[in-house]
């Protein structure tokens, strides 16, 4: 570890990378810590990686259990009736695809210690991820002016099931990304709020994303499997 | 919070408030308990419906003044209407499966323990883990609600103000669509039949939140083990229970949000007016269904079946958990086949997510599929019998000391291998045939699942309270619940057996009306005894319970003379488990009789060198394991 405690008023410096690991013992490297073992108690931002990644695979349930029920009810109905994709979708795309480009600089930035890139990177992502839920509000307005509701066919049911529930955890993401910029400064000054800050963000930026990967998945299926 | 110190003692205090520590607290320990205490409160409400249910059956139109008064309509004079029957078998499997069996074993002990017996001093999330009690909690109370919506008339009409979908009132005491809520009948609404209005709809947003609540305590077990394990923690030196709690929270992980799945879409049939589970042409109650068209009431079961098998699994996994390391501590052996043992629960676990099509072999499913289902079910029994001859072969020739634990835990072992041999029998898609819906797959499930799991949290509380509480449980009186209790349960469940196989069907009101079951009386009414004697011994578990807690035995720390982690730090354990000194571990978990050991077991933080050494101390099969030197 890089650490150095240079004292209580200044700003932990935890080295580029930020996220080493541990040594003692939690199941990665040096799988059993020994006496070289690394002080126990600190706080390891793999945790806060390994819970994003947890919480992925149980979204990635969720997701994969509709759109089994999607393929299974396309298969099986005479009234299944896709409409036209709304062109605005594509904007959606751009700008979350955007929007994961920024976020990895503005890890980045933190990683390079440029704290100013870091908030502005951070705000940036912020404000495509809003564009991004607008786009989609767009989009079910034009469905619902040529007369395309959510009880209209089932092809419908799952246009808007899917884009809702996705715009749902999405909506999660943007309640995280302001919790990045709001703690930006703070926990700064001591080693476990360096690592827990360094942490968050690592977790928040996997977590977005997924958040991009997955609307690609659902806008593929929407697009290609009518 | 904490400064950044590098070896000092690094201690959170302990929240001083009444709310922050026993309501609304962090503390894994405290929300644990709160767990238990939850589970403790559901199960009395399961078990009354139990016990209503068989009077029920023994004794038809049995008058019980308190029902009048509580369910006017569902219980006319007091005697139960067929409907109102058919809400307690609903309500009796929802609460048990999901507030008892998924929140005792993982929540309870899961939560208390985990965090003790691999060093860490709390969970990884431990605000997730507070809202992941307290969302469970809610669920418990939109459940409870769900009863009094359609029991009650007046709580009724507050529910039908807020529109057609939520009317309820119809005198059931809650939803009648059994613990599975099949469709198309559940995603219907009110013309379905009495309480699928506000009852199911309250029951679908119950369960929903159940398994957001879950999946929160999922996230956390499954962080935790992976990243705060103790310095010398190997993955092979993890007590069992660590294990079994691991295998429970993947599986919740990833089936919990298919049944999430399945209730919105659920929800939406009903209140939103889509097509998924209702086909076109249905007719119900002497009228065509209007407005909905090509759905597949099939694709329900497969969701909900997807989920309901790991979740068979999430209630009995952390039992197995339970078992090993109690039996293992009991005989003073090391576990018969550590890896085996390990190998074994996963596979157990992620052979459940492959299975679900066994509880569909009579949905008109293809044949095919169900010869694929019924394999892959059948191989279940290979990893299963792996445990039982593990548990069965620490047992023997062992020098066992019959403690209450010890007791329940051989129960476990008992019980789980008399249900789960009937598993073998219901597997078999042309045996299913006959026995699909009778009672012989109520006594398979109530066995293996419900009675088995409940035995491995019997065992597991009698065991852990010294911990828990600082005072032992009474030896006596759990020897005497112990024995009532289990020939109890095999009294009750064996004749469901031959119920099965007479043809007596489930979820039926009374069977005074058929000729073909006038025989079966007799055994009906013996269930019905033992089964009101069971209940009622039960109080004697709870008394035990609550005087043990002021009254008891004072305990020592390690009263057991068990060798993992939680027995090493004070009773009961600090705010921060070890006191700021995380424990580091040298050997595995099952370390008893050592040959050349000064004592009969050797704790797992105990260094190499004393007694004796590691690698030759590798009695549990896991004791080197690459951790030398």
């Amino acid at each position: 570890m890089a650490a150095t405690v240079t004292g209580a008023d200044q700003v932990v410096d935890v080295g580029i990378g930020g996220g080493s690991r541990p040594k003692n013992g939690n199941g990665f490297h040096r799988n059993g810590g020994g006496k070289d073992g690394d002080e126990p108690l600190r706080f390891s931002p793999a945790r806060y990686r390994l819970g994003a990644w947890v919480a992925i695979g149980s979204i990635l349930m969720l997701f994969v259990a509709l759109t089994s029920a999607y393929i299974v009810r396309s298969a099986s109905a005479t009234d299944w009736q896709p409409v036209a994709t709304p062109r605005v979708l594509w904007l959606s795309t751009a700008l979350i695809l955007i929007s994961s480009v920024t976020i990895e600089i503005s890890r980045r930035s933190l990683k390079q210690k440029s704290e100013a890139g870091y908030g502005r990177w951070l705000l940036v992502t912020t404000l495509l991820g809003v564009g991004f839920l607008g786009s989609q509000l767009i989009a079910w307005r034009q469905l619902v002016r040529q007369g395309v509701y959510l009880a209209s066919n089932p092809y419908s049911s799952f246009f808007y099931l899917f884009t809702a529930a996705h715009g749902l955890h999405l909506a999660g993401g943007l309640c995280a990304l302001s919790y990045l910029l709001a703690r930006k400064n703070s926990y700064r000054h001591t080693l476990d709020g360096e690592l827990r800050r360094i942490g968050a963000a690592d977790a928040v930026s996997i977590y977005w994303h997924f958040m991009d990967v997955l609307w690609i998945g659902l806008f593929g299926l929407l697009m290609f499997w009518k | 919070m904490a400064e950044a110190t590098h070896a000092e003692v690094h201690r959170h205090p302990a929240p001083t408030g009444f709310i922050r520590k026993y309501i609304f607290s962090l503390d894994h320990k405290v929300i644990g308990i709160q767990y238990i205490l939850l589970a403790l409160s559901a199960v009395v409400v399961g078990m009354i419906m139990s016990v209503l249910m068989r009077v029920n059956l023994s004794w038809p139109g049995t008058q019980i003044k308190i029902m009048e008064t509580l369910f006017p309509q569902g219980a006319p004079g007091g005697a139960m209407t067929p409907e109102f029957y058919l809400s307690l078998v609903t309500m009796h499997g929802t609460i048990m499966v999901f507030f008892v069996l998924t929140t005792a074993p993982q929540g309870g002990f899961g939560n208390y323990f985990l965090p003790l017996q691999i060093g860490a001093e709390d969970m990884a999330f431990p605000f997730l883990n507070m809202m992941s009690f307290w969302v469970t909690f809610v669920g418990f109370v939109v459940l409870l609600l769900a009863i009094f919506a359609e029991g009650n008339a007046t709580i009724g009409s507050w529910f039908s103000k807020l529109g057609e979908s939520f009317a309820g009132g119809s005198g059931t005491v809650g939803p009648i669509g059994g613990w599975t809520g099949y469709t198309p009948l559940s995603a219907l609404g009110k013309i379905a039949g009495p309480g699928q209005g506000a009852g199911v709809n309250l029951w679908i947003i119950s369960i929903a939140i159940f398994c957001v609540g879950s999946l929160l305590g999922a996230l956390n077990f499954i962080t935790t083990l992976l990243n705060m394990r103790t310095r010398g923690m190997s993955l092979m030196r993890m007590p069992l229970t660590c294990w079994a709690w691991f295998t429970t929270a993947v599986l919740a992980l990833l089936s919990f949000p298919v049944l999430l799945a399945g209730g919105i879409l659920l929800m939406l049939d009903r209140m939103a007016g889509t097509s998924f589970f209702i086909p076109g042409g249905l007719y119900v109650s002497g009228s065509l269904v209007p407005l909905h068209n090509g759905g597949s009431p099939l694709l329900w079961q497969h969701l909900f079946w997807f989920f309901g098998h790991p979740e068979v699994y999430i209630a009995i996994v952390p039992g197995m958990g339970a078992t090993s390391h109690i039996i293992s501590t009991f005989a003073r052996k090391p576990i018969f086949g550590y890896r085996a043992m390990v190998f074994a629960i996963f596979a157990i676990g992620m052979l459940g997510f492959f299975v679900w099509g066994h509880h569909m072999f009579m949905s008109g499913m293809s044949p095919y599929s169900a010869i694929a289902f019924s394999i892959l079910t059948l191989s279940i029994g290979v990893p299963s019998a792996i445990k039982t001859f593990n548990w069965i072969g620490t047992l023997w020739g062992a020098k066992i000391r019959f403690t209450t634990p010890m007791l329940f835990a051989i129960g476990f072992v008992s019980l789980f291998v008399a249900g789960g041999i009937t598993g073998l029998v219901l597997g078999q898609t042309s045996l299913d045939f006959f026995f699909h819906d009778t009672y012989f797959v109520t006594a398979h499930f109530h066995l293996v699942m419900g009675v088995a799991s409940i035995f491995g949290m019997f065992a597991a509380t009698y065991f852990w309270f010294p911990k828990m509480f600082g005072r032992m449980m009474n030896e006596g009186w759990g020897k005497i619940h112990f024995w009532i209790t289990f020939i109890g349960v095999y009294a009750i469940f064996i004749p469901f057996h031959a119920m099965g196989l007479l043809g007596m069907p489930r979820r039926y009101a009374r069977f005074d009306e058929y000729e073909f079951l006038k025989h079966s009386h007799p055994l009906v009414l013996f269930v019905t005894i033992a089964a009101i004697i069971t209940v009622i011994a039960q109080l004697l578990f709870y008394f035990n319970l609550f005087w043990s807690m002021f009254k008891g035995q004072k305990a020592t720390d390690n009263p057991w003379e068990a060798t993992t982690l939680e027995w090493t730090t004070a009773t009961p354990p600090p705010h921060d488990n070890f006191a700021g000194i995380l424990p580091v571990v040298h050997r595995g978990p099952y370390e008893f009789s050592v040959p050349g050991a000064p004592k009969d077991f050797i704790m797992q933080t105990e260094p190499e060198g004393t007694g004796i050494s590691a690698d030759l101390g590798g009695t549990s099969g896991n004791g080197g394991n690459g951790h030398r030197g």
